[in-house]
């Protein structure tokens, strides 16, 4: 095994954990700062593809930005009467095999994709993760695409104002 | 089987050495940040200050600290015991690490082998620097939260929404920086400001906005309004005490430090020395390195001193002034820096 | 393939190698904070009374707790920031390749910037960062 593929399963093995942890966990801030540890880890995985550009900007946005504003909901909520309502078991059962359904579902397809059988990931090596290369491309290739997301915030702002300044 | 044998162990033993004297340094820097803010508080209100403990008051720091870790540990009977002791935790941790991408002085040479002063030289140098003060702000909110104590909650609020407001002038100001510079690594951008001006006779306005929002992002007056005293008590850490407090105002002294040295080392050419051209002076070989560092840390100290003159100045701002403040100008401000930069630029080089 | 630290060794900028000491400073980082929670937690006295470990509110006896429902506008300056960092996000590809992509990448952003300007204008006229109502 080289360091690479311990680094791997160790990111790995600890993205799945904080994720289960998330839902596990009774108090719903905890299961924010578990979010935090999986983008973390995601972040790690990321770092391994040496897409440094897109492992830097997961931190920023997802565990600096959308993580704070999650702990302002969760804040905004009383949680003083936190008696969740217990579900029956009936309801309780069809979750898991509803749950069970989508992951054959999702293991199946991975399974039968010929083109991620045949491609291998590359580790360390590679440059289009990076951030001079990441814009030429954004910038030159994807114009469009760049000038809709604006368009996507636009619309987001209005949504948010609308919703939040409601008289 | 591990490859264990291709690991570089001196490389790697050079680093850990670095990044122990890194944060250790760091540390004892902001130790005396907290006695030069007394003795410079008492200066300029016509006192002595501190002068018991030592000579000249030189141990005061030491005792400060001393005295915190044999305090009573209060955790209160309401608060949430694990999010209680991890909000100080997480606000030194932040501040301890930022300063992993800070390029402290040039190359030099031990034992023939050439050390590179800079913990990591990253290709994104400064995102990373940004990624860690967007996590600062969990330190304050877990805090708050926690103490279940509704000064400190309302105190963690204004706190969080100011340190996130001001992030985003801060992050706007450099993109016209980064255009001049082409590239994120702080390294590349000392070395450019050696070999041609500093960056900020091209940028004056960045500069201002910049060192506007490391104000705010470091709590200091006059954006101190998380720890407005006569609104909050004390703010967001009212409940807290011994180190878990230390921690607390303690991250605030480091965080001072780091961004005083990110401002030097974006506007005011890092370790550069003014009215000297390092590479003809190649020869000088680990001198130079030395006098840059020395150099650096001259220009931070002016920086600290800036931040302290400041914060003995000037009042403190309103809730809505400083809410104003960050979103109607600095945004708006650094967005037309940005597109003027751009436009002035291509103009010119046509 | 090359394993990960194997790269160590050889001086190149910009793979993920470099991140190794960022992940030893962290580690070490974390290491020193939670030495100190531990000794301050082992060297302080310990007299505990149940005065001393209700909450803080100015020697008034305190009403209910701090989990109650907050203002709003917290809500909306924390959504907004959301929505503006990931466009600043977008300026950083853009500000490297600034001189290379020249007038014609400029015009792209300053599209981009008019659709930004368009929102913050509407947010401003809207009130929703007035904090005084």
């Amino acid at each position: 095994m080289t360091a690479t593929e311990i680094l791997f399963w160790f990111l790995s093995a600890l993205a799945l954990f904080s994720a289960l942890m998330v839902l596990v966990s009774k108090n719903p801030v905890h299961s924010v700062l578990w979010l935090i540890v999986v983008f973390f880890s995601i972040s790690g995985h990321y770092i391994l593809l040496n897409a440094q550009f897109l492992a830097i900007v997961n931190l920023i946005v997802y565990a600096g930005a959308i993580m704070v504003l999650f702990l302002f909901v969760i804040m905004l909520m009383n949680l003083n009467n936190s008696t969740e309502p217990q579900k029956n078991s009936l309801v309780k059962l069809a979750g898991v095999v509803a749950g069970c359904l989508l992951l054959t579902v999702f293991v199946s397809a991975v399974r039968s994709a010929q083109e991620i059988k045949d491609s291998q990931a590359l580790m360390n090596t590679g440059d289009i993760g990076l951030i001079e290369n990441l814009g030429k491309v954004l910038f030159r290739d994807y114009v469009i695409p760049f000038e809709l997301s604006s368009i996507l915030f636009l619309s987001a702002m209005v949504g948010a104002v609308v919703i939040g300044k409601k008289e | 089987m591990i490859h264990l044998l291709t690991v570089d162990w001196l490389l790697l033993l050079e680093k850990l050495i670095l990044i122990v004297i890194v944060v250790m340094a760091s540390l004892v820097i902001a130790m005396y940040e907290t006695y030069a803010e007394r003795k410079i508080a008492a200066f300029m209100q016509d006192r002595i200050g501190p002068n018991r403990a030592g000579p000249l008051g030189l141990l005061q720091p030491l005792a400060d600290g001393g005295k915190l870790f044999f305090k009573e540990e209060i955790i209160p009977n309401h608060s949430n015991k694990i999010l209680f002791i991890l909000g100080p935790s997480l606000a030194m941790l932040t501040a301890m690490i930022t300063s992993a991408v800070i390029p402290w002085s040039g190359d030099i040479n031990l034992f023939g082998r050439t050390v590179s002063l800079q913990i990591a030289d990253v290709n994104i140098g400064i995102l990373y620097v940004f990624a860690v003060v967007s996590l600062g702000v969990y330190g304050i909110m877990i805090g708050g939260w926690s103490s279940n104590n509704k000064f400190s909650l309302l105190a963690a609020l204004r706190g969080a929404s100011q340190v996130i407001s001001y992030e985003l002038a801060m992050g706007l100001s450099l993109i016209a920086v980064l255009m001049i510079t082409q590239t994120l690594s702080l390294k590349e951008i000392v070395e450019q400001q050696m070999a041609s001006h500093w960056n900020i006779l091209y940028q004056p306005l960045a500069f201002i906005i910049f060192f506007t929002c490391a104000l705010a992002e470091c709590n200091r007056t006059p954006f101190d309004l998380p720890e407005a005293e006569s609104e909050l008590n004390m703010g967001y850490h009212q409940e807290y005490s011994s180190m878990k407090l230390g921690f607390y105002l303690f991250a605030e002294y480091v965080n001072m430090f780091i961004s005083s040295a990110i401002v030097v080392t974006l506007f005011f050419g890092g370790y550069d020395i003014p009215f000297l051209d390092e590479a003809a002076h190649a020869d000088w070989g680990n001198w130079l390195a030395l006098a840059g560092l020395v150099c650096f840390m001259l220009k931070i100290g002016f920086f600290i001193f800036l931040f302290m003159w400041i914060r003995w100045t000037v009042p403190r701002f309103r809730y809505d002034q400083l809410m104003d403040l960050g979103w109607k100008k600095l945004i708006p401000l650094a967005l037309a820096n940005m597109v003027i930069t751009g436009a002035v630029i291509l103009w010119m080089n046509k | 393939m090359n394993s990960f630290v194997y790269l160590l060794d050889t001086v190149v900028t910009g793979n993920s190698a470099d991140y190794v000491p960022i992940g030893i400073q962290i580690i070490f980082a974390a290491g020193f904070v939670a030495t100190v929670m531990i000794a301050t937690h082992l060297l302080g006295p310990k007299r505990k009374t149940a005065e001393k470990l209700e909450n803080f509110a100015s020697g008034i006896e305190s009403h209910g707790n701090a989990r109650q429902p907050l203002a709003i506008k917290y809500f909306l300056v924390a959504i907004l920031f959301v929505l503006f960092d990931v466009e600043v996000i977008f300026f950083y590809p853009y500000a490297v390749n600034f001189k290379s992509l020249g007038w014609y990448g400029f015009i792209e952003v300053l599209l981009f910037v008019c659709f930004f300007l368009t929102g913050f204008i509407y947010i401003i006229k809207k009130g929703a960062l007035k904090w005084e109502d």
